[in-house]
């Protein structure tokens, strides 16, 4: 009996037709794209996208070239080097790299950093057309950093609770 | 003078224009199906498809041409020259010259011959050609591969589909495909048609030129997890378009012929008023278009045979169902002497 039903199934093509029918029901259901240039995905507040250097309201810059982050880096891709500044003698960075084409983007720099200087903004469309534009430099960063400041400091109060 | 203009140069004019009116339609046809085809995919699997050039992307298969026509055509050294270039052109034509004997709607076909059926049988056998040239002319690996599992394939479904031609003509009892469509006209519009008292055989015939086009699940020839794109591999900007423009092409013929021999060519559905206003031609196109989605949405429904179970079912399954149904059928004609005049 089993070999005549299964005979009879297959020779109905009852598999195929519940598998046709499926697909068909899928043919009206919401569909998953989103238009992606115009319309994104939500981003997490950890979202670890393109570095900056952030600044105090004041506008001096917070790294205090404690080189912590250069430590941490498990990519070797930042570079720091520092001197006293010479209007007050404060702890200074004169050259701050970061090479994007070496770095994971694992966000050990963001948590070793002391004063949150270096955080991971939200972007992530920042793509080049040549390689060189991806050796991003202190001036840069700090560029990155007026200009994701308002999103960043929204990121961060709102995952403050859960670090 | 006069009588080579009216004997020989006016019908020649005359027939290009009617080749011409069935071909560009065509193609333009095979563009819109690639279109018909990523749309209908992308929303059995929760995407949108192509959607940015042009309204609803509408554009975007004038968009693929003309990419595959400024690309550079690449032939490998090793290969064969002429029949690499030979190859999609085999391919292209023959998927065009079978159209000459299709009937569109009541007197609209290019020639009406009396063995259109068989003429069609050929056309498609002699497509097995185009592949296997290009698979041996490439020189390499996969398209030898791909062309080697396409042929045993054509061959093995063309069987199949012989006897279930055969079946059709026994109730036909003509072998112009006006005469067949024409035979199906019947008191019960739709249910006079041959896919009701002939049902198996209509869907062995769809089954089987899935396989004859190397459609999914049936495209082994072009496996790209195994074969990465079969005989297509070394091919590239216009002798892959040709190579593309004739599969679709053939898919487009295949479901024409299907719909002459089992859904009534260009009848209407029934006799009322409303369906008989509309013109046959647009029967014709709206059937096909029908069974073109099926041809798709097989493709986004199920997986890949594998080739033992591909010829298991060409020659195990279909060929003795298709082969018992033509006893059944010629003896119920004899038997109840039905057999048409």
């Amino acid at each position: 009996m089993g070999y005549i039903d299964k005979q009879a199934r297959s020779l109905l093509l009852t598999e195929i037709v519940t598998g046709m029918a499926t697909t068909f029901r899928y043919m009206f259901k919401t569909k998953a794209t989103i238009n992606y240039p115009y319309e994104k995905g939500p981003l997490s507040p950890r979202f670890r996208g393109e570095h900056v250097l952030r600044r105090y309201p004041n506008g001096e810059e917070r790294c205090i070239a404690c080189k912590l982050c250069e430590a941490a880096c498990p990519a070797l891709a930042i570079t720091i080097e520092a001197e006293p500044r010479g209007d007050d003698g404060s702890r200074r960075t004169t050259r701050y790299d970061i090479d994007m084409t070496k770095c994971i983007y694992c966000g050990f720099c963001q948590e070793a950093c002391p004063v949150d200087a270096i955080v991971q903004g939200p972007n992530f469309e920042f793509a080049t057309e040549t390689r060189e534009e991806l050796f991003y430099d202190k001036e840069k960063l700090l560029a990155n950093g007026d200009r994701w400041e308002q999103e960043i400091a929204q990121n961060l109060v709102a995952d403050a609770p859960y670090r | 003078m006069a009588d080579f203009w009216d004997i020989y140069a006016l019908p020649t004019i005359i027939i290009v224009g009617y080749i011409l009116a069935i071909v560009l339609p065509l193609l333009v046809a095979v563009a819109y199906l690639t279109l018909y085809e990523r749309k209908v995919m992308a929303l059995m699997q929760l995407r949108k498809g192509p959607n940015v050039v042009g309204p609803f992307g509408l554009l975007q298969p004038l968009a693929d041409g003309a990419k595959l026509f400024f690309k550079e055509t690449v032939v490998p050294s090793g290969a064969n020259k002429v029949l690499f270039l030979l190859a999609p052109m085999m391919t292209f034509i023959l998927s065009l010259i079978a159209w000459a004997v299709i009937p569109f709607d009541d007197d609209m076909v290019l020639s009406n011959i009396n063995v259109g059926a068989l003429y069609l049988f050929a056309i498609s056998s002699l497509g097995v050609y185009g592949i296997i040239v290009a698979g041996w002319a490439s020189n390499s690996r996969y398209p030898f591969l791909g062309a080697l599992r396409s042929a045993a394939q054509m061959v093995s479904y063309e069987v199949s589909i012989g006897f279930v031609i055969v079946t059709v003509l026994l109730c036909a009892g003509t072998l112009n495909l006006s005469g067949i469509v024409l035979s199906q006209k019947g008191d019960l519009g739709m249910f006079s048609w041959w896919f009701v008292p002939l049902f198996p055989m209509f869907i062995i015939f769809f089954i089987s030129i899935l396989a004859e086009t190397n459609r999914h699940p049936f495209d082994l020839p072009e496996a790209e997890a195994e074969l990465v794109a079969g005989y297509q591999t070394e091919y590239s900007s216009m002798a892959f378009a040709l190579f593309f423009l004739g599969e679709y092409a053939n898919m487009i013929l295949m479901s024409a012929i299907c719909t002459i021999l089992f859904l009534g060519g260009w009848l209407p559905p029934a006799d009322w008023a409303i369906f008989t206003w509309i013109p046959g031609v647009v029967w014709f196109g709206i059937k096909i278009a029908i069974l073109l989605f099926v041809f798709i949405w097989v493709r986004a429904t199920l997986p890949r045979y594998r080739y033992d179970q591909l010829m298991r079912l060409g020659w195990k399954v279909f060929l003795p169902f298709s082969l018992l149904w033509v006893v059944l059928t010629a003896g119920f004609l004899v038997y109840f002497d039905k057999i048409p005049a």
